[in-house]
């Protein structure tokens, strides 16, 4: 047998024993899976858990079905969704506008810079009833606390990106001629992106907690309401139920900007 | 009249904690077509003489005339290779060496066709589409020259830009650069801590010498040296002596 043959033999070993490996990872989290659910709705049956807080997996999933055949649930859903989706979109934008503002004006940043480490340490949540109260009980409030939770940690994130790019980017624009509005759409922009992309992850997960501790506060309506309400008529089968749904949908949501990532930063 | 001309430069670097004076009292004159070399050792200013010739910033004391006129930025007669060659990576070959026009709002055809003539006189013909990660330190250093040569500037500044390559690379780029700017005529300044590479390639060398930068003394290249390629003049019975000659002079300085 010569050396390729080998050296090729020696190469479908290996996707072999890849492949494998990583069936045997797909195996062990359907275990994980079957065990966790089955093991709920037993011990739920069993009563070695409290059956009306914990509720069980069949429980939960009869409420499911009805629900979906009712349609309350996609009405629901579908108001999470979009306060979270655009929640997620304002405060990533605006934050990046932000922190472009700060870029252009050095003095400025310099004079806010106390001001957006106190903004940042405060808990946003803590504003939920009074941007209640200046915006009405309504969408616009709870898709703007889905967005001011994640604008001032994305401005200084972003902020802080700018500033890092290699001066020498901006001393060949230079030479060349080139505006500060130029210099910070060839450099300073393009250099940033994987930052903003990161960021963008962290911003799904804020976006989420601020829009259901917003549909908490305003209780109309929402998946946050679906579970302020189950608590309160002590329905934790449709607590529950949100909860998995919450869930399923931050996990594609994440997913979504993985794949965002992995489209815009090929080039790098 | 002198193309260039600089007149008691002084600079100065002004931070909390200190101020270094980088430069002091430096005048020289170069003629239209006139190839010349900054040679000195490290941290002798060279860098900042280059940025102020360009205008990236003003010097705290001095003037500097180009073609009678003091510099202005946006007029873009002059061209800056950096020490490293930055290319933008997130922008391909194509993309790199037309940013000069593209930022200038000069994105002409005929600007354009020249840009991938001078590609492909770097011998980088049908790379244009690639990244700059994809490239070698050698091609990338030839895309930086195209980028710099493409806006037609009529001064080129180069800072050691032979610097991190190997020996064979760094010579066949002298010859290149050398032959593509006597086609062009083009006037050059080439900062360089090499003292083969200082006589090989220009007509005049200006020694420099640190803490403060000064300049120490001026070599003129013998018309010999001057008519060779900078591979032939390496090998010139003429190199060797003004090679000694040179380095005498650093030795002293240290
Ligand atoms: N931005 C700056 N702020 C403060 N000091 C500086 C700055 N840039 C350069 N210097 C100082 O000015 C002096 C000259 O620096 P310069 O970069 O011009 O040297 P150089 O001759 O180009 O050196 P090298 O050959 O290593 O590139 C050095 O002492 C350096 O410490
Ligand atoms: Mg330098």
């Amino acid at each position: 047998m010569n050396k390729r043959q080998t050296v090729e033999l020696l190469h479908k070993d290996y996707i072999k024993q890849l492949t494998n490996q990583k069936r045997w990872v797909r195996f062990y989290q359907l275990i994980i899976f079957l065990v966790f659910f089955s093991g709920w709705e037993i011990a739920s049956k069993k009563q070695w858990i409290d059956p009306l807080i914990f509720s069980a997996p069949s429980k939960v999933w009869v409420l499911f079905i009805k629900k979906v055949q009712d349609g309350s649930l996609m009405v629901d859903l579908g108001y999470t969704l979009s306060e979270t989706v655009l929640g997620f979109i304002l405060g990533t934008l605006l934050g990046t506008i932000l922190a472009a503002i700060l870029w252009w004006s050095p003095f400025l940043s310099k004079v806010l810079d106390p001001y957006l480490v106190i903004l940042n340490a405060m808990p946003k949540v803590a504003l939920g009833p009074i941007l209640i109260v200046a915006l009405g009980p309504s969408m616009t409030s709870i898709i703007a606390m889905g967005a001011i939770i994640s604008i001032i940690i994305t401005t200084i994130v972003v902020y802080t990106a700018f500033k890092e790019v290699d001066p020498n980017y901006l001393k060949v624009l230079q030479t060349f001629g080139a505006t500060r509005s130029q210099c910070f759409k060839e450099a300073i922009l393009p250099a940033s992106f994987p930052t903003i992309i990161s960021t963008l992850k962290v911003n799904v997960g804020l976006s989420w907690v601020g829009v259901i501790v917003g549909e908490f506060l305003v209780s109309s309506k929402g998946l946050g309401y679906m579970i302020i309400y189950g608590f309160q008529v002590f329905n934790f089968t449709l607590v529950l139920l949100s909860l998995l749904v919450i869930a399923v949908f931050a996990t594609i949501m994440y997913q979504l900007v993985e794949l965002l990532e992995r489209k815009l930063i090929k080039s790098n | 009249m002198s193309f260039l001309k600089l007149e008691h430069i002084h600079h100065t670097y002004f931070t909390k904690t200190s101020a270094t004076t980088a430069l002091s009292d430096i005048s020289l004159e170069v003629e239209e077509g006139e190839f010349i070399s900054f040679l000195g050792p490290s941290g002798c200013g060279k860098t900042t003489l280059l940025s102020i010739i360009a205008g990236l910033f003003p010097a705290t004391e001095g003037t500097i005339l180009l073609e009678n006129r003091s510099v202005n930025k946006s007029e873009k007669k002059i061209g800056y290779m950096l020490q490293q060659d930055y290319l933008f990576p997130w922008k391909t070959i194509e993309e790199n060496i037309l940013l000069g026009l593209k930022v200038s709002g000069i994105e002409e055809a005929a600007k354009k066709k020249y840009a991938f003539t001078l590609l492909e006189k770097m011998g980088l013909k049908g790379y244009d589409k690639q990244y700059p990660k994809q490239l070698s330190g050698g091609m990338r250093q030839r895309v930086a020259l195209v980028r710099t040569l493409v806006t037609e500037p009529k001064l080129l500044m180069l800072d050691e830009p032979f610097s991190a390559l190997d020996y064979q690379t760094k010579l066949r780029l002298e010859d290149l650069v050398s032959e593509t700017l006597k086609t062009f005529g083009k006037t050059a300044i080439l900062v360089t801590h090499d003292i083969g590479e200082a006589i090989a390639m220009s007509d005049r060398i200006f020694l420099f010498s640190a803490r403060p930068g000064q300049i120490h003394k001026t070599f003129n290249v013998p018309k010999e040296l001057r008519d060779l390629s900078p591979f032939q003049s390496r090998n010139h019975e003429n190199y060797t002596q003004l090679f000694q000659e040179i380095w005498k002079e650093l030795e002293s300085l240290e």
